[in-house]
């Protein structure tokens, strides 16, 4: 038991009552040691209530930072001096090390707790989801006043537009998204003709079915698959691309050398969307009408000719045009948000992790309620 | 034959050619409720080479983004070449970019661009040179400040620290500035690479007649390199001297900061190689 953290009162000479005592401490306080055993609050326990104890250590194996905290603290809040201790070097100034630390007041703010802490940050909610939605429509302003000089310049100075870029992201946002856009919307409308002739059936109208593939496809989702998709390849990508260039002050840089980061990183990502959305929706279109022919032809044994002549006599194109409509709006969504995000980035590696997720969830939410907002308004518009 | 045409004369400067190239007065400077800068004055005289030291914290980082506004004060004025920022027009920005390079602590070199291409961006940006000569002259300032010729094409992300801040060198030298920002650019540099560095900066600033202000943590830079020093602390600037004038200051925190184990050191190397 050598090791166990040991102490032994002397009393003081002189008048018992009023000279502080002398605390001899022998073994090891260490963490390990002192744990269990209760030396320390022992220790603190036989102190308490007098200033200015004298401790004597020389006896003491082996401390640590817990044992050298234990006894500054045992010893009394400020009833501690340097003067009243015995110590080797090394323990003495480890003990001084600890002293000083301990005394530094620590800021105690009352941390508001349960009921309080909830109305708190329900407010504080509230209060950020409004100046959120101010932000974005402020950055979507600046983004429209950015198009409209640049299309102010494709007339009187072509060469100041950033083509490069604009055509590097079509292809990484437009090009290499077909396959995915492709088989995700054929899949999609396999699986709405797989439902509709199994619902249709018992009614013996599995004839309409062509129609429902028609308007589904046509009219929704073409561009809501495609923006989402888009939302989840190309938001996060932008807001991941702003967010690291933020990061390593490239965005600083750019504008300390007079280039608006607006036209030279937000721009070209717009225009590359709102370029290839309408290109992927067409996309969209065929395979999933694809999906659905495929699946008309073998269950219900309707050949490509009828299928294609019932879409045209009885879908028509304007539910197309309709999707083609929204088109450019979810370029925005995209752009705006994932770009916004990204520029919001703080200085950490965690933020940029929050904000790339932030760019997916708000700009997938945004693209639904857009397209219920649409659905509505064409609605009453009779198309 | 052939004739040379110039073009039609270029804008008339804006900027001022005489007075000082900086000018703080009562700044103020607060993240909300958190004040940096109070009242803080500042005067950089063309042609010097200005230290900025002060505590972690002490807000020099935003003091420079102030200045080259990145940042916006809640209250004072900064003058950039006789021009004040809140008043300048699309057109003086244009001419004060030009008239100032910045070199970011951690080089912020444009990553999806090479070396070359990083120096020759502010030319494409402010200038109506071709794309060959932009780089020729790109490639001449990468020699400058002394890159092999090979790092011209290699990508950021395949320099070292110290070639990265070389590289950011060049690119802030690439207008051929009057005014150089640096912020901290020999931190993070070996003891000799950041003497290199320090020489580096000093010949330029020599021959090139640059004013040059710059935030150190590095007290052998501030003895070799800078003509006066000015020291933040408590919110605002307490002093602006000389290195040697500083050594006397009575100011706690100058004291401590010069009369320290480093600033000791840091002063006897200058001494020894004095004499």
């Amino acid at each position: 038991m050598e090791h166990a953290a040991a102490f032994r009162i002397d009393a003081p000479e002189g008048d018992a009552g009023t000279e502080p005592p002398m605390a001899i401490l022998s073994g090891d306080w260490t963490t390990h040691w002192m744990v269990g055993d209760g030396a320390d609050e022992a220790l603190a326990a036989e102190l308490a209530g007098w200033r200015d104890v004298w401790l004597d250590l020389t006896r003491v194996r082996r401390m640590d930072t817990a044992g050298a905290f234990a006894i500054v603290r045992a010893a009394g809040r400020d009833g501690f001096s340097l003067d009243r201790l015995k110590a080797r070097p090394e323990q003495r100034r480890l003990i001084e090390l600890v002293d000083n630390a301990h005394r530094v007041e620590p800021i105690v703010r009352p941390e508001p707790k349960g009921f309080h802490s909830l109305t708190i940050r329900i407010g504080k909610g509230v209060v950020d989801l409004q100046a959120e939605f101010l932000d974005t429509m402020a950055f979507f302003g600046h983004l429209l006043v950015a198009a409209a000089r640049m299309v102010v310049n494709l007339f009187v100075a072509p060469g100041k537009i950033r083509w490069a870029p604009i055509f590097g992201q079509m292809e990484r946002a437009g090009l290499d998204a077909i396959p995915i856009v492709a088989i995700t919307t054929f899949f999609i409308g396999a699986v709405v003709a797989l439902l509709g002739v199994n619902m249709l059936r018992q009614f013996g109208a599995e004839v309409f079915v062509v129609e429902l593939i028609g308007v589904a496809v046509l009219r929704e989702f073409n561009i809501v698959i495609t923006a989402v998709l888009l939302a989840g390849r190309s938001a996060s990508a932008f807001a991941a691309e702003l967010g690291s260039m933020k990061m390593q002050q490239e965005v600083d840089a750019m504008q300390v050398m007079g280039v608006d980061p607006f036209e030279a990183l937000v721009l070209p990502r717009f225009m590359a969307l709102l370029i290839t959305i309408p290109l992927l929706t067409f996309v969209a279109t065929l395979a999933g009408l694809l999906g659905g022919l495929m699946v008309t032809w073998t269950t219900l044994d309707l050949g490509p000719t009828f299928f294609l002549q019932r879409i045209v006599d009885n879908v028509g194109a304007t539910h197309f045009y309709i999707a083609l409509s929204k088109a450019p709006v979810m370029a925005g969504v995209v752009a705006s948000i994932g770009c916004r995000q990204g520029l919001l980035t703080g200085g950490d590696v965690q933020s940029l992790g929050r904000r790339v997720t932030a760019a997916v969830v708000h700009a997938i939410f945004a693209i639904i309620m857009l397209d219920a907002a649409f659905a509505l308004v064409y609605m009453e518009l009779d198309l | 034959m052939t004739e040379f045409r110039p073009d039609p004369a270029p804008d008339e400067s804006l900027l001022d050619e005489e007075g000082p190239a900086i000018e703080i007065h009562g700044l103020r400077t607060a993240f909300g409720d958190h004040v940096i800068h109070d009242g803080l004055d500042l005067v950089v005289e063309r042609g010097e080479v200005m230290g900025v030291v002060g505590g972690s914290g002490a807000g020099k980082s935003v003091l420079l983004n102030t200045i080259i506004g990145l940042r916006r004060p809640q209250a004072g004025t900064i003058k950039v070449f006789g021009q004040e920022l809140d008043r300048a027009s699309r057109r003086h920005w244009s001419q004060l970019e030009q008239s100032w390079g910045v070199l970011f602590q951690g080089g912020a070199l444009f990553s999806n661009l090479t070396v070359r291409e990083n120096v020759a961006a502010p030319m494409f940006e402010h200038t109506r040179m071709s794309r060959r000569e932009a780089h020729e002259l790109a490639e001449l300032k990468i020699a400058m400040v002394g890159l092999r010729p090979e790092a011209a094409a290699l990508k950021p992300a395949e320099l070292s620290g110290g070639m990265k801040k070389r590289a950011g060198l060049a690119r802030a030298l690439a207008l051929d500035p009057e005014l150089l920002f640096l912020d901290e650019p020999t931190s993070g540099l070996d003891p000799i690479g950041a003497a290199a560095f320090d020489e580096l900066i000093k010949d330029l600033a020599d021959s090139l007649d640059l004013t040059v202000f710059m935030i150190t943590h590095d007290l052998d830079s501030l003895y070799a390199i800078t003509d006066r020093v000015a020291v933040l602390a408590d919110k605002h600037v307490v002093a602006t001297a000389t290195v040697h004038e500083l050594e006397k200051s009575d100011h706690p925190w100058i004291r401590e900061y010069f009369q320290g184990p480093r600033g000791r050191t840091a002063r006897q190397a200058r001494m020894g190689e004095d004499a």
